[in-house]
């Protein structure tokens, strides 16, 4: 009767133990990783490779996110501003929505699947396939060559394609208010210029440093730690997806917090 | 110098793989490692290039002892040790040339063209010359097998550890295998060791043959002495008889 009691209580504990032993795992797996970067001559020549990969080929599915964002933000603003706020603050909410929230937050949600999932499935593949023991006898640490350059590459080409996004997304509300609601591009502009920071800039660009960190880290350190078969190459895949999700969401706060 | 494994003890959770195996590689030998599936043999192999730490016992690779490596002087090591895997851990996303390249690109002081005609030379020596320019799906799996082969011998090393090299083959690409490790002993001098269970190719491979059972030595011997085996376990081992090495447990 008493164990049934406390059944809710051990689970909660079980599993603050859990997330508490995951967070120390990752953060040894992150400093050896910082340790690996003094073998630059292995990382060096793989990192334009995954700068292309991570970076470049994520550009499609973070404009065509960011394009429909702006449109609703611009519909939305609309709707909710028609008769009581001039019109020009639809420029206002989708340069800011889209600068500090949506850019950044939606770039981030996307690529932890693209991104995120790639790099878990195929460095889990690796690790079953014995490619990493491969590696290793071979004299490569391992976590220069396959952990290092993938980090590095999400640290510099997720703030890259983070402002894209969010450049395509005030574009497509501009033309959005230009087409559907009458407006002209100097109200958009005016709205759009009103409120704008350049510190606006600088939140965005450290937000989505810090995902491409978190996204590809994460990655890394479900794929790498891997076992079983096909079974825990999708496990480590589901794992790496919705914990960077998650981590996401909980930095979006920690950075509104004490950024702004 | 060779290879030692001095009372090796590996467990992984509650599961005992290893408990006080010892074993020594002597210089320009073939030592073949038998033993049932499951019974350590590849954990053992792992524990001879680093891949593995023991948790009680000693590995001594020409009078290093591994444990005691800095890592650098660990990798360093390695780049004297060939290792073909089970499944040969080819590189999927690389062509059979970088596959077989890699390590030496990983080791230095030899140019692009160097390495072209190392790797050429390596795929000649296990027949598969014209193919380097394939990638490993589309390899059937004993190519794949030579090519781990060409790939352990690229940076000419010391010693060659095979790991289960002619499992999963028929029988015509098994004794390609083995011939190929023979001639690679032959051919380069390498010291060899090799994980198997499969009793005739360790008796045509082995200069000398251990029996691994569980988690100790249980035999070591010439070909010739392990045919003569009284023990029953390694005689029902190598005889395909369980109830023989039941009836001693």
């Amino acid at each position: 009767m008493t164990e049934r009691l406390l059944a809710p209580f051990t689970a909660i504990g079980r599993a603050a133990l859990s997330l508490a032993s995951g967070i120390g795992r990752w953060g040894v797996f992150a400093g050896d990783t910082v340790r690996s970067l003094r073998h630059v001559d292995v990382w060096g020549r793989l990192l334009l490779e995954q700068m292309s990969r991570i970076g470049a080929d994520s550009v499609p599915i973070a404009l065509f996110i960011s394009t429909f964002t702006g449109v609703v933000l611009a519909l939305q603003a609309s709707y909710t501003f028609t008769g009581a706020i001039p019109m020009y603050f639809v420029g206002v909410l989708v340069g800011k929505t889209m600068m500090l929230e949506l850019g950044p937050v939606l770039t981030g949600l996307a690529l932890s699947g693209r991104v995120g999932a790639n790099i878990a499935a195929e460095l889990g593949t690796m690790r079953v396939t014995e490619q990493v023991d491969a590696l290793e006898t071979m004299a490569y640490p391992p976590l220069a060559y396959l952990v290092a350059p993938r980090v590095l590459a999400g640290i510099i080409m997720f703030p890259i394609v983070t402002v894209l996004a969010v450049g395509i997304g005030v574009v497509s509300g501009w033309l959005t208010s230009l087409q559907l609601l009458d407006m002209s591009t100097a109200e958009f502009l005016r709205g759009l210029t009103l409120f704008f920071r350049p510190f606006d800039v600088v939140f965005t660009v450290i937000k989505a440093t810090s995902f491409g960190l978190i996204v590809t880290s994460i990655g890394c350190y479900f794929g790498f730690h891997t076992r079983g078969g096909a079974a825990g190459v999708g496990q480590s895949t589901t794992r790496a997806v919705v914990a960077s999700s998650m981590v996401i969401l909980v930095l979006d706060a920690f950075w509104a917090v004490v950024l702004l | 110098m060779s290879i030692i494994l001095d009372d090796v003890y590996k467990a992984f959770g509650p599961h005992e793989v290893l408990r006080g195996f010892s074993l020594e590689v002597r210089d320009g030998e073939t030592l073949v490692v038998l033993g049932e599936s499951g019974s350590g043999k590849s954990v053992a192999l792992k524990h001879m290039v680093g891949l593995f730490s023991a948790d009680r016992g000693e590995v001594w690779v020409d009078g290093r002892k591994l444990r005691d490596l800095p890592t650098e002087e660990l990798y360093e090591l390695r780049r004297g040790i060939g290792y073909v895997f089970q499944f040969a851990a080819l590189f999927d996303s690389m062509t059979l040339e970088q596959n077989v390249g890699m390590g030496l690109r990983r080791i230095g002081g030899l140019s692009e063209q160097e390495i072209a005609k190392r790797v050429e030379e390596c795929l000649a020596v296990v027949d598969l010359d014209g193919l380097g320019a394939r990638y490993p799906a589309e390899l059937s799996g004993g190519q794949r097998k030579r090519t781990g082969i060409a790939r352990a011998i690229a940076a000419r090393p010391k010693y060659l550890l095979y790991d289960e090299p002619t499992t999963g083959l028929d029988p015509v690409t098994k004794a390609v295998i083995d011939q190929l490790i023979l001639r690679m002993k032959k051919e380069l001098g390498v010291t060899g060791v090799v994980i198997t269970h499969d009793v005739d190719s360790a008796c045509l491979v082995g200069d000398r043959i251990a029996m691994l059972y569980r988690g100790r030595r249980r035999f070591l011997g010439t070909p010739d002495e392990l045919k003569a085996t009284v023990d029953p376990v390694v005689k029902g081992f190598i005889e395909g008889r369980p109830e023989l090495m039941e009836e001693t447990e």
